[in-house]
């Protein structure tokens, strides 16, 4: 059953590859995001570090936005959409595929990149660490949660407004707790709590997200 | 064999269509026309299971669709008006990648051989970004032919294609439907399928224009 969950992913994998300017785009607009704090607030260790787990949190949370309206876009447009869709599978798992592939292209780097960036806020090594380990854990539900937005706002004229008003109320706990992981590590309270908390939203999101948003493209697709 | 019962249609508030009914058994093919916006489209998506119709039912081998789900999809091959092949890849990367998400084993002595009857064998590895819109026509064409599907739902199969290429279609439905086969279909173009029982449904009011 979940050869269809693997073939999707690497379907999509695949097309990323060959676009990769896509993925390129949203990693560097959280660069960007990032670097530009310290220059705009100043060189003030403290402050930076204070406000390091919020501005990272919300520059990935901004980027995951960004790549969110092209997730069935495109497959929208040319077809293949229905063609997924029509395939004897149950379309709940071929959502599945799609949003783990993308939490692979969009989600994963940011995670990757996210301890060079913390170093221009002065992060100490453990909460770097923190701070990695929390976006890789809490991005799968980022890209979960969302594809239910893509999935509702598929095919409407300025979509991608729309899911952003839809979506970002929801992202709230997700930012909450991992922010607040990072945090509890530089306050020195620990973050396993934080983090425990995270991973369920991503366990949850990634149960039932994908099934929401299947709901929601039949409806787009009808 | 597909059958339905009393179909009704509508696209928000406005009603396509109405009481329509029909039964097709293997070895026919039913012929949809009608008028531009007659509901055409509508249908053979309501019949494949994209589009949910107002009231009325689709049988297939006598059980509804709505509770066959994924064995009836396994059973029937659509093309729509979108190709649905990926630009970004090769053809054969493209029958590869839609026969694994569909669970099919790799085969690509078998895909390679449905390019070739398609007329694609020399532009297998070429991006399909870069063939033309009948070469993406017939990239699509090979993955229904790849398939072997018994129920083939085909809205509008030979636009973009040339002369040959229609001639060559319109033989391939014949023998898919002599072949114990169902097709539906709808088409502009005067092509008649040698050596199939066809069947015709006018949609919407002969009169009108």
């Amino acid at each position: 059953m979940f050869e269809v969950v693997l073939a999707v992913v690497r379907r999509d994998l695949k097309l990323a590859w060959r676009r990769q300017a896509d993925i390129g785009a949203a990693l560097f607009f959280f660069v960007i995001v990032a670097s530009l704090f310290p220059l705009g607030v100043g060189p003030e260790p403290d402050l930076l570090r204070k406000l390091s787990p919020g501005v990272l949190w919300v520059g990935a949370l901004l980027s995951t936005l960004l790549t969110l309206p092209r997730l069935f876009a495109d497959d929208f447009r040319d077809g293949s959409l229905e063609q997924l869709m029509l395939a004897p599978q149950p379309l709940g798992l071929v959502v599945l595929g799609k949003v783990i592939a993308h939490w692979l292209v969009a989600g994963l780097p940011l995670a990757l990149v996210a301890p060079v960036l913390g170093l221009q806020f002065d992060l100490p090594g453990d909460a770097l660490a923190v701070l990695t380990l929390s976006i890789a854990l809490g991005t799968p539900a980022l890209s979960g949660i969302g594809a239910i937005g893509a999935a509702l706002t598929l095919g409407l004229r300025g979509g991608a407004v729309l899911l952003s008003l839809l979506i970002l109320p929801l992202y709230v706990p997700v930012l909450i707790f991992g922010a607040g992981a990072v945090d509890a590590t530089l306050t020195g309270l620990g973050p396993q709590a934080h983090l425990s908390l995270l991973a369920a939203l991503t366990v949850a999101g990634l149960c039932f997200a994908p099934f929401a948003a299947a709901a929601g493209l039949r409806i787009a697709v009808d | 064999m597909l059958e339905v019962t009393n179909l009704e249609c509508a696209r928000g508030d406005r009603r396509l269509f109405a009481g329509v009914g029909f039964r097709l058994d293997a070895g026919e093919l039913l012929h949809v026309s009608g008028h531009n916006g007659a509901g055409k489209t509508t249908l053979l998506r309501t019949l494949v299971g994209l589009t949910q119709p107002v009231d009325g039912e689709i049988r297939w081998q006598g059980a509804p669709v709505a509770k066959l789900g994924e064995d009836y999809r396994g059973q029937l091959a659509y093309l729509g008006h979108g190709n649905g092949i990926k630009e970004e890849l090769t053809p054969l990367e493209n029958l590869a990648v839609s026969a694994r998400v569909a669970g099919l084993a790799a085969d690509e002595e078998r895909d390679f051989q449905a390019l070739g009857e398609v007329g694609l064998a020399s532009r297998a590895d070429l991006p399909c970004r870069v063939l033309s819109q009948g070469q993406k026509r017939r990239v699509a064409l090979a993955r229904l032919i790849r398939d072997r599907r018994p129920l083939w739902v085909l809205d509008e199969p030979f636009v973009a294609l040339d002369v040959k290429a229609v001639s060559w279609l319109a033989g391939r439905i014949g023998a898919h439907v002599a072949g114990g086969g169902l097709v539906v279909m709808t088409t502009h173009q005067p092509v008649s399928v040698p050596g199939a029982t066809v069947r015709e449904l006018w949609l919407g009011e002969r009169g009108d224009v």
